[in-house]
């Protein structure tokens, strides 16, 4: 009973110093959690998941305050990848904090723009040119889509578009049972 | 499992022996419907559709808006950068707009297109002329005249002519001319070669000065012995000896570039590599003859050989179409549908797609036109579960694993996918062709490769967000930063002097005894009070005198 | 004019798996009336009677898990799952055994898994071994080669369990070469002494040397259609033959023959029926081989050493759950790259 409580309690020891050993002398370092978070939100900054902005919310997931399913311009695809990396199960999209949709940009009506730079001073991303009583205008590549533009836009001139599919762009769709091609537009 | 050969330094590389690739397919031909009928020429039609990208590379620039005349052979866009290639009018007339058009392409999205209503008259635009004595001119002034001239790959793929002949990497050794057209039903490289080998050898032999390799030859498969016979007539009547002939095996698809160079040299064009990597340059022979014209005529790209063939067509045939005809005016120059065409395809029938309006141009990549009836391809019956047989792998010319890539693109595991090299695939079918589950393999990997691109094109987009984010938070901060220090140094200059002189009064006064410090350190007076002239001391004695005055009179008013 | 669209390639489809699971099917015709003409009805009785549970129990699966029963029928891969686990079962085996075996196989080592294509273990070889591990009883009555029942007395021992009274178990039923080499050796005998006893026929054991040459000859039939790959019964026949010359080269007397291994028990059905599943073995052309020699290696090691006459159902089984790792390590190398 002793040599046997002894001969256990030796090995758990040895065991429990190799271990320790290995953690420390083979330690790899590897990006904190937050970054590898923040890398795969889509960078809208449209606060649509209740946070100030992807790395706000990217920091609330890893905080455990936030769950991986309220990105709406991320969809599926972001809320998959997250389950993956932090070994949770994904879920359905959050319906409260939206709803996935196809990717869009603002485009400024010229005619209608008053120069008031409120449009501006709301961008996350400053990607409306413009100064005070000059035209402002958005630079297309750069929006993200986030919307936070509109609501402080006086005049109301400011349209959401969607980003049309060019050959370029186009993916081929995924086969379904039957082999029937369908373009898939966007 | 098939060897490489260890030639770093082909030197001596001769067209003797044949290597093999792995896998590929011995297929039917359907040759017949059209290999023995000559090429004809198509006529004008009444609408010319020419897209601004018929190449890889940049689109080209449209060079002309509606409602300008165009001549025959006048450039209309010019090319966009390095890896990018004019567009000409391939007919007279005048260009009745510039704007999106459908065109040839899986997704069935417009492109931008420069459209010309022709005048039936095809009047050329005045040509610098020809250069038939190409070698008294610099190699340099060829490949202008081949980017000029809008010359791509004709083989199919669009590659800039004049970017893949110079690519500026090591010398090349071998330069291979591919007359292999592997794919079934397809003739039109077959019938070029048998009515214009002499064009073809010309625009060899231009391109042997350009590249001066030390072998050159010509491929062609061993079920084509007319071409080849037209071919070596050729280069004896030309008295050539430099370009020599080579048959090779049937197989599909060893007109692949890669899977050629494989068969004539035993060397592998390293995967994301180029053939120039290793020495050597493929060009079509189509892309030869149009060099020919291109460099001795002066001739831009304007027209290229097009089979319309299958079941689906009254009569079959080759014909010489003008880039930007509409695929229904080639298909009326043939007789017409038959009754029951079902299917319209563009490139041939392993790796050609499928679309859905006969509506589209005709560009510079487009070599076969196929219409069939439901009898001669039946629509494939639905896909079963993978049996992991693996005769995917068995057939396939670039030594992957179809099963594996075909899991992992259908389980949307893209890493995995690349991970067993997915970008290696070039999509010839021959797993797809063989599968017994008839699972449509390619279109799997086509669906992986292209969401792998959007994918990452997404994952840059949201680094440059995220930057540009980051740094408005810091432009921000840097402003609330600057404003704090402002209100801080404001607020300590108020607390210090509070109840003292003016600061205002304080501060000019520290002024003017700085001012006066320097001077004396520096020992610097005013000198134009020196060396005055009587009359200038007179004047100075006058003012003083009259300050003098003023100030005691206001010191009376006060 | 408009038109459909379809993804490429656009020849018509050559293969089909119902085509694969035909060949197969006639390939094993030879030795399944070789098994006949030795074993008697029950062989057939038992190929009926699994192959009806076994399409039963697929199209319930099917309809329980909403798939379309009709097509999955069609392509022919339950039926040859039950008739190869009827050619493995005695044939005087009670009617339920290749009942069970069959439903075991469709339904748990085949349908939960998810179907046709995703199953990691051979279904059939599954149904095997749960039915020799429950029942071993049952599974040992093989009947004496030569004295065949008829068709009455068989029907009625396989669905009433009741012999006419003429006949005793003893009397119909005989050990396999197999077994009777595993328990006489275990008696200390040596093999020569258990030459005469009639367990051996002309170059392997009596009776079963003709039933493992039939399926040999479908075998390399099935070969020659492009049906199978080379590599797997290569391997698995090099693996058992050259494991046991090695042992029989060391001592003749206690390790039996390389002939009598590759002849005798489900060493060629294994080898050119069972391990060539495609779903469940190595799908590399390289891994094929080395996937075949373990087979062969561990159906030797079973036989010899372990605790069951024929070891070919374990083996497959074991090798299986290695088919993962062998197709990892035996990745060919891509057309381009450096072979690193």
């Amino acid at each position: 009973m002793l040599t046997a409580l002894l001969a256990l309690g030796t090995l758990a020891a040895v065991i429990g110093l190799v271990l320790g050993y290995a953690a420390i002398r083979f330690r790899v370092e590897s990006d904190p959690i937050v970054d590898q978070i923040d890398a795969l939100l889509p960078q809208t900054q449209c606060g649509q998941c209740s946070y100030a902005g992807c790395r706000p919310y990217a920091e609330a997931i890893a905080a455990g305050e936030a769950e991986i399913n309220q990105c709406p311009p991320g969809g599926a695809a972001t809320i998959q990848a997250l389950a993956d990396l932090l070994g949770q199960d994904p879920k359905p999209l959050n319906p409260e904090h939206g709803v996935h949709s196809e990717k869009t940009v603002v485009v400024i009506d010229e005619q209608a723009c008053i120069g008031c730079t409120l449009c501006i001073q709301a961008c996350p991303v400053d990607a409306i040119v413009g100064a005070a009583k000059q035209m402002h205008t958005v630079i297309a590549s750069e929006c993200t889509g986030c919307n936070l533009c509109i609501p402080p836009c006086p005049v109301e001139c400011i349209h959401i578009v969607p980003v049309k599919a060019t050959i370029l762009t186009w993916t081929w769709p995924k086969p379904a049972d039957s082999s029937t091609l369908e373009a898939k537009h966007g | 499992m098939a060897e490489r050969a260890n030639i770093q330094n082909a030197s001596q590389q001769t067209f003797d022996r044949f290597y093999r690739f792995h896998g590929g397919l011995k297929l039917a031909g359907h040759r017949e419907l059209t290999v023995t009928v000559p090429i004809a020429p198509a006529d004008i039609p009444p609408l010319l559709v020419l897209p601004l990208l018929q190449h890889i590379g940049e689109p080209a620039e449209a060079l002309v808006k509606p409602g300008d005349s165009v001549r025959t052979g006048q450039m209309i866009a010019r090319p966009v950068g390095m890896v990018s290639a004019p567009v000409h009018a391939s007919g007279s007339g005048t260009v009745v707009a510039v704007e999106p058009h459908p065109v040839p392409h899986p997704s069935a999205l417009p492109a931008d297109c420069i459209v010309i209503e022709t005048d039936g008259r095809d009047q050329w635009l005045e040509a610098a002329g020809g250069l038939p004595d190409y070698r008294s001119a610099e190699p340099q002034v060829l490949l202008e005249r081949i980017r000029e001239a809008g010359i791509v790959g004709l083989g199919g793929a669009g590659f800039p002519t004049r970017v893949k002949l110079a690519s500026g990497k090591r010398a090349i050794d071998t330069l291979i001319i591919n007359g292999a057209e592997c794919e079934p039903y397809i003739t039109c490289d077959q019938r070029l070669m048998r009515e214009r080998a002499t064009e073809i050898i010309e625009g060899v032999r231009i391109l042997q000065y350009i590249v001066q390799p030390e072998a050159c030859t010509i491929a062609v498969e061993d079920s084509m012995p007319a071409a080849e016979t037209a071919l070596r007539d050729a280069l004896e009547m030309l008295q050539e000896t430099g370009i020599s002939v080579t048959r090779i095996p049937t197989i599909y698809p060893t007109g692949g570039e890669r899977q050629l160079i494989k068969v004539l040299t035993g060397r592998e064009v390293p995967s994301q590599g180029l053939p120039a990597d290793i020495g050597i340059i493929c060009q079509n022979v189509g892309t030869a003859a149009a060099v020919y014209r291109a460099v001795c005529m002066g001739t831009p790209l304007l027209s290229r050989i097009v089979t319309v063939t299958g079941s689906g067509i009254l009569s079959p045939r080759n014909l010489e179409v003008r880039i930007g005809t509409p695929l229904s005016h080639l298909i009326s120059a043939c007789g017409g549908y038959t009754q029951d065409v079902e299917r319209l395809l563009i490139g041939g029938p392993m790796m050609g797609y499928a679309v859905n309006s006969d509506a589209v141009p005709v560009i510079k990549t487009t070599n076969c036109i196929l219409a069939v009836t439901r009898e001669e391809m039946p629509a494939p019956p639905p896909a079963l579960p993978c049996i992991r047989c693996g005769r995917c792998t068995e057939v396939c010319p670039a030594d992957l694993l179809p099963q594996q890539l075909y899991w992992y693109a259908h389980s949307d595991n893209y890493d995995a996918a690349q991970d067993y090299d997915l970008f290696d695939c070039i999509e010839c079918g021959c797993c797809a062709y063989v599968c017994p589950s008839h699972i449509p393999l390619v279109q799997h990997y086509r669906h992986a490769k292209t969401e792998i691109w959007a994918q990452e094109k997404q994952r840059r987009k949201s680094d440059l967000a995220r930057q540009r984010h980051e740094a408005r938070l810091e432009r921000l901060e840097r402003i609330k930063q600057e404003r704090a220090e402002k209100m801080a140094s404001k607020k300590q200059a108020l607390s210090q002097d509070a109840g003292g002189p003016d600061p205002r009064q304080a501060a000019i006064q520290a002024a003017l005894e700085r001012v006066k410090r320097k001077k004396e350190q520096a020992g610097v007076s005013p000198g134009n009070t020196d060396n005055l002239t009587p009359e200038q001391r007179q004047q100075i004695a006058a003012a003083d005198q009259r300050r003098a005055a003023q100030q005691t009179g206001d010191g009376q008013a006060e | 004019m408009e038109f459909r669209t379809y993804s490429s390639p656009h020849l018509p489809a050559t293969g089909s798996v119902s085509r694969m699971m035909g060949f197969v099917l006639l390939a094993l015709l030879p030795g399944s009336l070789c098994a006949v003409w030795l074993f008697g009805w029950g062989v057939l009785i038992n190929i009926l009677l699994a192959g009806l549970a076994a399409i039963a129990a697929e199209a319930a699966m099917l309809a329980a898990r909403r798939r379309p029963v009709l097509p999955a029928l069609q392509d022919g891969s339950a039926l040859l799952t039950g008739v190869l686990l009827a050619l493995a079962l005695p044939p005087l085996a009670p009617w339920w055994i290749p009942v069970i075996g069959s439903l075991f196989a469709i339904v748990i080592a085949k349908q939960l898994y998810g179907g046709l294509g995703y199953n990691p273990f051979n279904p059939a070889m599954a149904g095997y071994v749960v039915l020799l591990i429950s029942f071993p009883l049952e599974l040992s009555l093989w009947p004496a080669t030569g004295r065949v029942l008829d068709l009455q007395d068989t029907l009625l021992l396989v669905f009433s369990g009741s012999l006419p009274d003429t006949l005793t178990l003893d009397a119909i039923t005989m050990a396999t070469p197999l077994d009777a080499v595993k328990t006489h050796l275990g008696l200390s005998e040596t093999l020569s002494e258990i030459q005469g006893s009639g367990v051996f026929g002309s170059f392997a054991g009596a009776g079963w040397e003709w039933l493992n040459l039939w399926f040999l000859l479908g075998g390399l039939w099935l070969l020659q259609q492009k049906i199978i790959k080379w590599q797997i019964p290569a391997g698995m026949l090099a693996g058992l033959f050259l494991t046991a010359l090695l042992f029989y080269a060391w001592n003749p007397d206690i390790y039996a023959s390389p002939l009598f291994h590759v002849f005798s028990g489900a060493a060629m059905l294994g080898a050119f029926f069972i391990a060539t599943d495609p779903v469940s073995a190595s799908t590399t052309p390289h891994g094929g081989l080395y996937y075949g020699l373990g087979i062969g290696v561990l159906t030797y090691v079973i036989r010899t050493w372990g605790g069951y006459p024929d070891g070919v159902a374990f083996a497959v089984l074991l090798m299986n759950t290695a088919a993962p790792t062998i197709d990892y390590y035996t990745r060919p190398r891509v057309f381009g790259h450096d072979g690193s």
